[in-house]
């Protein structure tokens, strides 16, 4: 009877438990565990908080191929998927959980407003935005939380005026955003969170009905007239927009700028070199190298798939650790090293395939813009407290710091 | 070199006009890739081939 074994012939105690921890000290770098694992092979297994064993994909070509395949689904309410929290099948965040044609059909929906030429228009705003930050920051006390005065502010601000939500409400829409993404957040809280976000989206709608403007809430108000969306898909989408403008670039522009100080030849590189082509290549670096989206892109997959030599099967939940993958030596030569110079630009830090993300235009400007600045215009700026007392966001989806004392 | 796009896969991305700016552009109406030279100098392959690995809707496809 080899019932204690699992189909890929591994003892149950042999597979390591997923998500895994960072080394202690190497803050910036994906768990040791998953490099052991991508140098053994492109997949393995893992097991979850509920027990059960997908296949993790740790390699990047057999990443990109994967993500690109259609016979992969991202229906978190099919038998297989490997949830990455206790809270199943419900409150489904639009259409970034939902497999085409109506994933498709969504998302076309909002793809106008992330055109290139749309966001290269949106450049001199988050400019000013950030001019501004930066202004008021240098005129108040220090240190001061880099967090809170400038990383969340920034995409905040963008993406309430793209949205057309009030900025003044932000306080509200960060503390639940912090509880939806939070690893640890129970099904409860999440589920209590995004009710919240939802009915405050509901009641925007509600005032975009009566008096529309030139936002994307606005322009999906029409799409509910029109009988394309339905009401609650309204809410839902721009629950994802909001959410997702906000917590992701802010993660980047913190941990950036941490990984930044902590690289000072790199640093003094970008802040010195006033050139537009190193600035976008230090983005699409620090994206590859920080990885920040740390808890594994996650499908099932709906026909039997061969990856080297291996049979995937149909309802075999899988893991795409994008994290590892951008660390593949096969991709990037040294890929531990932060080296700004380098081409980073076939990472997969957004994804890959037709869920890639939808606002990726719009955070790559708003890193250019605040990177380009930020250290220049505070070129002394230094971390106000040790590396060790820095607060990373382990538990969190989404990886980056809670907070980063910096002063100047 | 001779490029096609597919316009029903792809995810409006944006990333070939990132990479290519002269070959491909986008519409207003939903951000989906438009061709403006299916055809492009020499000088331009680099890019185009660029724009073809990084689309992740594999939209994009040349003949050399």
């Amino acid at each position: 009877m080899t019932g204690t074994l699992n189909p890929a012939g591994e003892h149950p105690a042999e597979i390591p438990e997923y998500p895994m921890a960072r080394a202690a000290g190497c803050p910036f770098d994906p768990p040791p565990a998953l490099h052991a694992m991508q140098e053994e092979g492109p997949l393995a297994k893992v097991r979850l908080w509920d027990g059960s064993t997908p296949w993790i994909v740790t390699r990047y070509a057999e990443q990109r191929a994967l993500l690109a395949d259609p016979r992969i689904s991202v229906d978190v309410t099919r038998p297989g998927y490997p949830s990455p929290t206790p809270i199943r099948g419900s409150s489904p965040i639009s259409f970034i959980l939902m497999d085409d044609p109506e994933h498709a059909r969504l998302r076309r929906m909002v793809t106008a407003p992330f055109a290139i030429k749309r966001v290269e228009a949106l450049r001199p705003a988050v400019q000013k935005i950030t001019d501004d930050l930066i202004d008021t920051m240098l005129a108040g006390p220090k240190p001061v939380d880099l967090v809170e005065a400038f990383a969340l502010p920034v995409p905040s601000l963008v993406i309430c005026a793209l949205l057309g939500v009030p900025y003044a409400d932000h306080d509200f829409f960060q503390e639940n955003s912090k509880t939806i993404i939070k690893r640890s957040a129970t099904p409860e809280q999440r589920s209590a969170a995004l009710g919240r976000l939802a009915g405050y989206l509901n009641d925007l709608l509600d005032e975009k009905l009566a008096n529309p403007g030139d936002d994307m809430l606005s322009q999906l108000t029409e799409r509910i007239k029109t009988g394309e969306l339905s009401r609650e898909g309204a809410a839902q989408m721009g629950v994802l927009l909001l959410i997702a403008g906000h917590e992701t670039t802010a993660n980047m522009i913190a941990l950036g700028t941490l990984a930044l100080l902590e690289n000072p030849g790199q640093l003094a590189l970008l802040r010195d070199a006033d050139d537009p082509k190193l600035v976008s290549s230090a983005v699409e670096e620090l994206l590859r190298y920080l990885h920040i989206t740390h808890n594994g892109r996650r499908w099932v997959a709906l026909e039997d798939i061969e990856i080297d030599g291996q049979v995937i099967r149909a309802g075999d939940g899988l893991i795409v650790a994008n994290d590892i993958g951008n660390r593949d030596p096969g991709a990037f030569p040294d890929p531990d090293r932060l080296d700004i110079r380098r081409d980073a630009r076939h990472h997969v830090a957004f994804g890959f395939g037709v869920h890639q993300c939808l606002g990726q235009p719009l955070a790559r400007m708003e890193l250019q813009v605040v990177y380009s600045t930020l250290y220049r215009r505070i070129p002394t700026l230094r971390l106000a407290t040790d590396l060790d007392q820095v607060p990373f966001k382990h538990d969190g989806s989404v990886y980056g710091v809670y907070e980063l004392p910096v002063t100047w | 070199m001779k490029v096609t796009i597919d316009q029903d896969r792809c995810v409006a991305s944006g990333q070939c006009v990132v990479a290519a700016a002269e070959v491909f552009d986008q519409r207003d109406e939903d951000g989906v890739a438009v061709l403006l030279n299916p055809d492009p100098p020499a000088e331009q392959a680099a890019d185009v081939r660029h724009a073809a690995v990084v689309c992740p809707a594999l939209a994009i496809h040349i003949e050399e």
